[in-house]
């Protein structure tokens, strides 16, 4: 079932995917939440090269053993509070890839289909599966600025699972279960209240 | 009482808390990839929240790396020196997030500024309870950010939700919650519901339902009429894990009630994540274990 991608992506590679695969990659991926989206909306500098490239929602647990960083615990945290800049950061840098948790909205979904970018749901709460697979801290920048949650780490990973779940055709997986929920939500509410006997 | 020993042992309940997920959650979400259909999504994430657990455990490392809020929860013996209780307890959140069982995970409100230690002003999260006992029952939760957001209080009646002031009224809020949330809490999460209280307390009320082992029943009968049926109302949402889609919406709902005044009627509900992290022990006087609890 797992599909197992190539690295490094290229937008023609990125269109092919489409929203519900399982796939597996191993490459490079750039941390990246709340201080650096807004950094990099406001048009702050970027010490690192995104074109091309996967940021991962993502505040590390990460420990200095003898100089070298060890990536403890590594899983995805909320996407949605990075909507409001995550379109523009897209299209400026061209990333083609945003892994998270929980979606993102529609100008996301709109910058995923006209950049070629799509956005993967990794496991959230799966910390230490996810630190597994990080092989070797390439670096770390904006360390002293944002603080270890918040900086930007460069991670080596290898077999780094993930679902698509919004693709370069404007497909969602959280759009449908989303709709399809509401309709569920109605159904429920329709039917006789709860009654009490106390 | 000697600080050293205190600090030792409320460090190690703050590692056991971040690394090992208690063995009622973890079989609830065994259960749970049991109903779901073989390679499907959520039988895939559900199957990764099983590896990481075991991982987490194994290796001793946090099994999420938003290591979130730190409530702890003590019950002291009358007279018993709560101050120095609150010293050992800080120094030992400082010590576990030396040790990486932590994440760096408090910041100035204000400038964004992190706190090296953890340890600042309200974190950690404590309240104290005097009561008639020999030990010192501590109780600790940690709640990751992405759930504590999906939190919501509401003030009843609402019309948006055809909610009145009653308990039909509190199934309607907490189905809402529960779909507000979609996967964003990290579901399949646990939701503390309060019915009453003014809106301080009826959050830290909700919250304290998370202190129920997940398959325990209220001890109020209708309470526990309406936990299993909003249970089951839950399961026919769909929303299932990380809100892919499945049948596994809730791992549980715990619902308390408090007293109210006549013109507020708050339902409020609290998200808990399925790394639902919630460990406690019981010390001897001298700050010994006696026992680890959950």
């Amino acid at each position: 079932m797992m599909k197992v991608l190539e690295y490094p992506f290229t937008e023609a590679s990125v269109r092919a995917l489409t929203a519900g695969q399982t796939v597996s990659f191993s490459g490079r991926i750039f941390t990246g939440r709340d201080r650096l989206h807004r950094h990099l909306f406001d048009g702050g500098h970027s010490p690192v090269d995104f074109h091309n490239g996967v940021i991962f929602h993502c505040g590390p647990i990460v420990q200095q053993v003898n100089g070298a960083w060890k990536v403890l615990s590594a899983g995805p945290t909320t996407s949605i509070r990075e909507e409001p800049y995550m379109a523009r950061i897209i299209e400026k840098h061209r990333v083609r890839m945003v892994i998270g948790k929980g979606g993102m909205g529609e100008m996301t979904r709109e910058a995923c289909r006209r950049f070629g970018c799509v956005y993967l749901q990794a496991v959230g709460g799966a910390g230490a599966v996810l630190a597994r697979c990080v092989e070797k801290v390439n670096g770390v920048f904006l360390l002293k600025e944002f603080g270890a949650a918040e900086a930007l780490w460069d991670f080596q990973v290898r077999d780094f699972h993930a679902m698509v779940a919004i693709d370069t055709r404007g497909r969602s997986v959280y759009r449908k279960v989303e709709s399809a929920s509401r309709r569920a939500l109605t159904t429920v509410l329709r039917e006789s209240g709860f009654a009490r006997h106390i | 009482m000697r600080h050293v020993h205190w600090v030792k042992n409320l460090k190690e309940l703050i590692r056991r808390t971040s690394t090992d997920l208690p063995a009622d959650v973890e079989g609830s979400i065994r259960r749970a990839l049991k109903h779901e259909a073989r390679n499907s999504h959520a039988s895939w994430v559900l199957g990764t929240i099983l590896e990481n657990a075991a991982l987490a455990r194994k290796q001793g490392v946090p099994l999420c790396q938003d290591t979130g809020t730190m409530i702890f929860h003590f019950g002291v013996p009358v007279g018993f020196d709560t101050n120095a209780l609150l010293a050992s307890t800080r120094d030992a959140v400082a010590l576990a997030t030396r040790d990486g069982y932590l994440r760096q995970n408090t910041v100035d409100a204000i400038t964004g500024a992190s706190f090296a230690t953890n340890v600042a002003p309200s974190s950690p999260v404590v309240s104290f309870q005097q009561g008639a006992r020999k030990t010192v029952d501590v109780r600790l939760i940690l709640k990751g950010g992405g759930s504590e957001n999906m939190g919501h209080q509401y003030s009843l009646p609402d019309t948006d939700l055809d909610a009145g002031r009653d308990l039909e009224g509190v199934r309607r809020c907490v189905l809402d919650a529960a779909w507000r949330a979609q996967g964003n809490g990290c579901a399949p999460g646990v939701l503390g519901v309060c019915i009453g209280g003014d809106r301080s307390t009826g959050y830290w009320h909700s919250k304290e339902q998370f202190l129920r082992r997940l398959n325990d029943r209220s001890e109020v009968t209708v309470l526990a009429r309406l936990e299993e049926r909003i249970m089951r109302d839950a399961r026919r949402l769909g929303i299932g894990p990380m809100g892919l889609g499945g049948r596994t919406t809730l791992l549980g709902v715990k619902v308390g009630a408090v007293s109210r005044v006549p013109a507020s009627y708050f339902v409020t509900v609290s998200y808990m994540c399925w790394a639902f992290r919630r460990r406690g022990v019981l010390l001897g006087p001298e700050g010994g274990v006696q026992r680890w609890m959950y």
